[in-house]
Parts: C-alpha cells; structure tokens; sequence
C-alpha cells in the first residue's frame, strides 16, 4: 500500500496523546467526554453538530468517527447530508461574507 | 440483501468450524487482540458459570419466510430444519419440571413451524410466567393462514417481541428485504388494533432493534425514545420497549462483515466497547438454549456455532437440573457480541441504564 499521511488505524491511537502530556491530555478528554453528554441537546443532535463540524474542519478521522457515531444512533443518511449542507452554506456564506469587506476596501481605495 | 441461505449457496461460512476458525485466528492469534477468555480472566469472570434455569429458549425452526442480511441463524425459506411435535412434547416435560419462568419461542419464523399453535395452546397450560415468541412481523401479512395471528397471541397472552431495524422504510427495506418495512408496519398496526403495545394494556409487544451494518447499537433509551416518537408520528404506533441487540459475528453477518472489509474493525469495535460489568448478566447464565432436533447449547448463537453445553446431559430428553446447574458455559470471540457496551441479550441491554 502506498504511504499517505492519514492511517486510519490511528485514530485508534488517539487517547495515546496523554502519554507525553497526562494532565493536559487527560483534561481534554475529561472536557470532550463531557461537552457530548445529554444536555440541552440530545446525544444525537450533538453527534450531527459534530459530524458537520468534522466536515468544514475536514479531519478525516473525525469524520470516519462521526459517521460511525450517528449511525449507531439511528441517524438516515439524508439527515447526515443536510448536516453536511448546513456546514457548508456556513463555510461558504462565511467566505462570501468577506465580499463584503473586499467591497470596503476596494471602494475606499478606488471609489 | 440475501437471496439464499449461506447452506444453501454451499458457502464456506455455513460451516461452524470455518467460522470458528476465522472468529481464533487473525487478530486474535497475533495476541492483537486479547482473547475473550483472557479477557473475562482480568476481572475473575473466568469460567463463566451457568446460575439457576429462568428462560428456558426454543428454536423451533430455521426455516424463515426472509433472508436478511444479518442473519445469525443463517435461516430462510430454503431451511428445512424443522422441531417435530415429538421434540416439542419432551420440551414440555421440561418446562412442567423445571423452574424456568420463561419460555422464549424463536426461529427462523417460529410461525412457519406447522406445530406452532399446537405448542403455544399446550405450553400456555403450564404456568409460564412470560411466554414469548419473536416474530419477525412480515409473517403475519406474508399468507392468508398468518393474518388471525395478532387474535391468537392475544387469545394465549403471548409476548410478543419484534424485528424492527429501523423507522424508516430505507434502513429496513435494506437489512431485510423490499417491502418488508410496508408489511412490518402494518403488522404493528393490526397488532396495536387487537390491543396489543398500548400503554396501560397487559398484552405485551416490545420491539428489537439491531444495527443495519457493521457497526454497534447506540444509547437503548435514547433509541426508543426515537422510535417511538417516530412510529407514532408517522403510523400510529405504539409499542411497549425497545430492546437494542448487538449483532454478532456469525453466520450471515460475518459473512457480510468479511465481504464489506469490516470483519477487523468490526472485531476491534467489540473489543474496544468491552464492558466487564456487562458479564455478570449474559443471557447464557439463566438460559438454555434447545435446538429444532433437541440439543442442549448456552445460547442461540453457540447453537449456530455447534457448541454444545459442556455437560454429560446433551439432549432434551436426558434433562437434568442438578446436572446442567453451575456447568461452565462455553465461550468464544463472538462473545464478545454479548459484552459491548451497555451489554446486549435478547432482552436488550444487560446493564439497565439507571444502574
Ligand atoms: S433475522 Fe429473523 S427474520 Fe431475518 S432471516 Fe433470520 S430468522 Fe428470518
Ligand atoms: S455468545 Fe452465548 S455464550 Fe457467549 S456470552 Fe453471549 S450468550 Fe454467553
């Protein structure tokens, strides 16, 4: 196989983080396990957040982990692609906004 | 979706040892992976030991009007393997006998075997407390001889327990078949009608849900929570619990697992979710499971895998407490099916979620 710089087998790796900073390490999964409890949000709806977040971040292995994570609770997959849909209009709503910052400056340079 | 039985086709996989062998070597041979033994061994769970007999579970049958995919049973309408009445009688001497207080009737369809009725009208004489018959639901829509069925359970207060995979036709149409959410659906329909799964009614209808692929069921609670908010939206329906089922690599889903390249991580995932506190309760404590010609396993599943019960009593017919009482179970990789998580029995969760 050739090399690539993600192994998927790695994100089984990732609790190993701890072994060269504990305390931090173990302060990040003590607030990650925490931020994804039942809340004023459900499981569910937090796995989806997390699942249109691991998009626009583009990490594959969160999006190998969440993808994983809303089957498992009983998420369709046209509910995974609108997820997927809202993380991108706020990607490119987000890049287009600046148009409007591109549009400052060009009409003070050049007006 | 399957169109035959894995026997059928002459696959390898139909046979145990080929799938005992898979279930040992690999990951598992390379120490990659602890065995479970090993594993149950760190927490002094090792050897598991049959407690008292409680559920006493029956396959009457292979033969099944579905294929579906994930089948542990590997049934479908091309099995023939079927339990005779003369078997069914031995199984009633037993359950006169025995302090089994529930009787779990499974298959295949366990209405495709023609001495079904006969069976749940005599086994209903004998003070089974909760009498159980998991239907797959479509066999109540599949032929005109099945549509009284919701009136015949209710006549014998059967429990009924129900395949669902999920409560959307795509998810289900895709574990089980074309069609088979429609039937399902209305199936539950007619059961509700007959009064079955209604809040306060005593006629009990809980539903089983287990994955559509090669991953684990999520949070029991929050899934029925969906489930039932769903079926009642969409159709109507009311049921009574959700129990959410770990598939185990056997049979049909190892083959699919194998066939999808999700045989390792599948395996990984188990191993990962395992939960030592969910050992104390596996099913094959409290069960004995009795095959269509009569023998004796710990569960369902070592039947499909043909180990029998590591003791001198094999057979129905030999049946002895005090011999099969406190027997060490016989355990495998698939085990490790049972152990996930929050822990996963015929009856759901091993582990309820307030403890
Ligand atoms: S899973 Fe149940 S309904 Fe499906 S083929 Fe197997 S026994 Fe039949
Ligand atoms: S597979 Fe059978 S023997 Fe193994 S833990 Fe589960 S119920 Fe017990």
């Amino acid at each position: 196989m050739s090399k690539t710089y993600y192994d998927p087998a790695d994100l089984r790796k990732f609790g190993n983080i701890t072994e060269w900073s504990e305390e931090l390490g173990n302060k990040f999964f003590e607030y990650y396990g925490k931020v994804f409890e039942e809340g004023a949000l459900t499981a569910r709806e937090k796995s989806l957040i997390a699942l249109a977040v691991a998009h626009t971040e583009q990490c594959p292995y969160c999006i190998d982990a969440y993808s994983k994570d809303t089957l498992q609770r009983g998420v369709t997959k046209e509910e995974m692609m609108e997820a997927i849909h809202v993380g991108a209009a706020i990607k490119s709503g987000a890049t287009l906004v600046h148009g409007v910052q591109m549009m400052n400056k060009v009409n003070k340079l050049d007006g | 979706m399957a169109v035959k039985s894995l026997k059928k086709q002459g696959s390898d996989l139909a046979q145990s040892n080929k799938q005992l062998e898979i279930l040992s070597n690999g990951i598992f041979q390379t120490g990659e992976l602890p065995t479970f033994k090993n594993k149950i061994s760190e927490s002094n769970q090792f050897p598991l030991k049959a407690k008292k007999l409680e559920i006493l579970q029956i396959n009457v049958g292979y033969m099944c009007n579905q294929v579906c995919d994930h089948c542990h049973v590997d049934a479908g309408p091309d099995r023939k393997e079927i339990m005779t009445r003369d078997t069914m009688r031995q199984c009633l001497e037993v359950i006169k006998n025995s302090g089994a207080h529930t009787l779990d009737l499974t298959g295949g369809a366990p209405e495709m075997n023609p001495d079904f009725r006969w069976f749940v009208e005599e086994a209903a004489k004998v003070g089974i407390k909760d009498f159980i018959v998991r239907s797959n639901l479509t066999i109540i829509r599949a032929n005109k001889k099945y549509y009284d069925l919701p009136e015949f359970f209710k006549k014998h207060n059967v429990h009924v327990v129900s395949s669902m995979p999920h409560w959307t036709r795509g998810k289900t149409d895709k574990q089980r078949g074309d069609g088979v959410f429609d039937k399902s659906i209305k199936a539950l329909q007619e059961l509700n009608a007959v009064g079955y799964g209604m809040p306060n009614s005593d006629f009990r209808l809980d539903l089983v849900y287990n994955p559509s692929g090669a991953f684990l069921p999520g949070d029991q609670a929050a899934m029925e929570k969906d489930f039932k908010k769903a079926l009642l939206e969409d159709f109507n329906i009311q049921f009574h619990n959700l129990f959410a089922i770990t598939n185990l690599p056997i049979a049909r889903f190892l083959d699919y697992l194998i066939a999808s390249e999700n045989y390792e991580d599948y395996m990984y995932s188990l191993v990962e979710a395992y939960n030592p506190a969910a050992v104390k309760n596996v099913m094959c404590t409290n069960t004995l499971s009795i095959s269509w010609d009569g023998y004796l396993f710990d569960c369902d599943f070592n039947q499909m895998l043909e180990l029998p019960v590591n003791s001198k009593v094999k057979h129905i017919s030999e049946y002895n407490e005090e011999l099969l009482e406190g027997r060490d179970i016989v355990i495998s990789q698939h085990c490790y099916g049972c152990t996930a998580g929050a822990g996963s029995s015929c009856q759901g969760n091993t582990i309820p979620a307030d403890a």
